[in-house]
């Protein structure tokens, strides 16, 4: 079943269309990977479905509600959360309070946020670095906390924008674990990615993106075989 | 101990009459619990929620007026626009905030500063209800002695210290530090930025307004010119809060500490006395470079500083 229906989405920039009549759908539970050469309109297609822009043409319907439209809160609070590509940790704040201030979302409770936080970390192996100031975290433990953050807001989807960028290969194994078991948790996953052998191995289905334009959609094996994927990554064969 | 040592404070604080002080040191004394309530308020606001004004000289002198006017017009006590300024000035928090607050950054801190501006012509003004230029004068004051002015102003900061902990402890002060540090963030963690800082906001400026109300019994004459003045009361509001450490719970009081007593000593300098601002202005550049989180926040450094001064 469609948890997320993305439909004739358009969203322009003044002249420039960022996104072109894009559609597609989530089902419950898989894990769509979304692909596409720099400047394809992946970023934005996530600041459309997370709130941050509303669809200049088309609508964004998460659980059969419309949510196009909606401030990103009040999208997190329906169920989505996200990651950004060039993260953005609560700076002056400890790991452990960056993930309460999340966690906060369904609760007002301070223990059962700190409870929630604190499972949140030793799911995403943070747990160890809870009292380090967030601004002192390096790259790749960054990109852990925005996960953990993600997560701690309990929602049944989560967008996730290049969590893998720039890892070395130890802490790249251990993403694609966490990835792994976010799916297991029941969480459904949009997720951007470069690394193909990452989004190949762990999607179940991926769209691709050329020019604000879908241009393929289907299983890792069939977007392995298309064409049109191979052309917008390597660039047209020369005919001489 | 940590625990303790506010009720520690305040407890010292409430015995320092006793020790028969003169005028003089009971109206500094005043003066310094007056400006630590403003720079509390003004931290919740600027120092955790991150959302610098420029103009909290409006909220201060919204309080005050609603005090003068209220005694100016119906004869009652002004000490009634104590709980009376709690609702006007919670309502016109409410429509600055639905001015200013859809401002980010800087444009956030020029729009309260606008506000301040606006307000002290405005009153100048509207002569028929503010008495513009010649203010408002209370001609019977409470009590000749200092000692109540004291425990009242005393009341007051407790209250707000508590306030202000109560509030930076709980869910809102996650939200307005998260806020703070990233309102992109925040805002696709769930958190509804513009509705967590107009609670900022109104909060900060009913404690701000408290002290108006304060400052109309205590002094007993208003003008527009003292209330909304942008140099005395909004750009001191934040030297108190900067110089004594933004977003600490201590910071607000060690800053009115400093800062009455420095005004106090340059003013009686004689000839340079009047140029006062010159050294503020001085210090806060001194504050920003060396001090950055002000005296608490950087209390590790200044031992540090210290520690190193006594070894060489």
């Amino acid at each position: 079943m469609a948890m997320l229906e993305i439909k004739n989405v358009s969203r322009f920039f003044g002249g420039l269309a960022a996104l072109t009549d894009i559609s597609f759908s989530v089902n419950k539970g898989e894990i769509l990977g979304l692909i596409g050469p720099n400047g394809a309109g992946k970023t934005t297609l996530f600041n459309v479905v997370n709130g941050f822009y509303s669809p200049s043409q088309g609508e964004v319907l998460f659980n059969q509600q419309k949510i196009s439209g909606l401030k990103p809160h009040k999208i997190c609070i329906r169920g989505i959360a996200r990651t950004f590509q060039v993260v953005k940790p609560l700076q002056r704040m400890s790991v452990l309070d960056n993930v309460i201030a999340s966690a906060y979302l369904r609760t007002h409770s301070r223990a059962v946020a700190e409870a929630k936080a604190i499972e949140t970390l030793k799911f995403t192996g943070l747990y160890d670095d809870r009292d380090i100031i967030s601004k002192g975290l390096p790259l790749g433990k960054r990109k852990k906390l925005e996960i953990a953050r993600a997560l701690a807001t309990g929602p049944e989807m989560i967008l996730l924008d290049e969590s893998f960028a720039g890892l070395n290969p130890t802490e790249l194994n251990e993403s694609i674990e966490i990835i792994r078991n976010i799916k297991e948790a029941g969480i459904t996953i949009m997720i951007i990615e470069h690394h193909m052998k990452v989004i190949m191995s762990i999607s179940d289905k991926i769209v691709v993106l050329n020019y604000g334009q879908k241009i393929a959609e289907g299983t890792p094996e069939e977007i392995r075989g298309n064409p049109l994927v191979v052309e917008a990554y390597l660039g047209e064969a020369q005919n001489a | 101990m940590k625990k303790t040592l506010p009720l520690f404070i305040a407890g010292i604080l409430a015995l320092l009459p006793l020790i028969g002080l003169s005028s003089y040191w009971m109206h500094i004394l005043i003066l310094v619990l007056m400006w630590s309530v403003i720079g509390m308020a003004w931290n919740l606001l600027g120092g955790y929620c991150g959302q610098v004004s420029f103009g909290h000289a409006a909220f201060f002198g919204v309080g005050a007026y609603t005090a003068g006017i209220l005694y100016n017009k119906t004869g009652v006590s002004a000490w009634w626009g104590m709980p009376l300024s709690v609702i006007v000035v919670a309502l016109f928090a409410l429509l600055i905030g639905y001015i200013c607050l859809r401002l980010k950054g800087p444009f956030f801190a020029l729009g309260t500063l606008a506000m301040g501006v606006i307000l002290r012509v405005t009153a100048e003004n509207l002569t028929t209800i503010t008495e513009g230029d010649l203010g408002i004068m209370i001609r019977e004051r409470t009590w000749i002695d200092k000692t109540w002015y004291f425990y009242i102003i005393l009341l007051i900061a407790i209250v707000s210290f508590f306030i202000v902990k109560k509030v930076i402890e709980s869910k809102l002060g996650y939200y307005f530090v998260a806020i703070r540090e990233d309102q992109d963030a925040a805002e696709s963690l769930g958190i509804n930025t513009t509705f967590y800082k107009t609670i900022a906001l109104t909060l900060s400026a009913v404690l701000t307004g408290l002290a108006g109300v304060f400052y109309t019994n205590y002094m007993g004459y208003i003008d527009p010119k003292i209330v909304f003045a942008l140099h005395d009361i909004s750009i001191v509001t934040i030297m108190v809060v900067m110089v004594g450490g933004v977003a600490t719970y201590w910071g607000p009081l060690v800053g009115a500490i400093i800062m009455v007593f420095l005004a106090e000593i340059i003013r009686s300098i004689p000839k340079l006395g009047a140029a006062h601002h010159t050294f503020f202005g001085v210090l806060l550049i001194v504050i920003i470079i060396y001090l950055p989180n002000g005296i608490t926040g950087d209390l590790p450094k200044l031992k540090r500083l210290f520690g190193k001064g006594k070894a060489a």
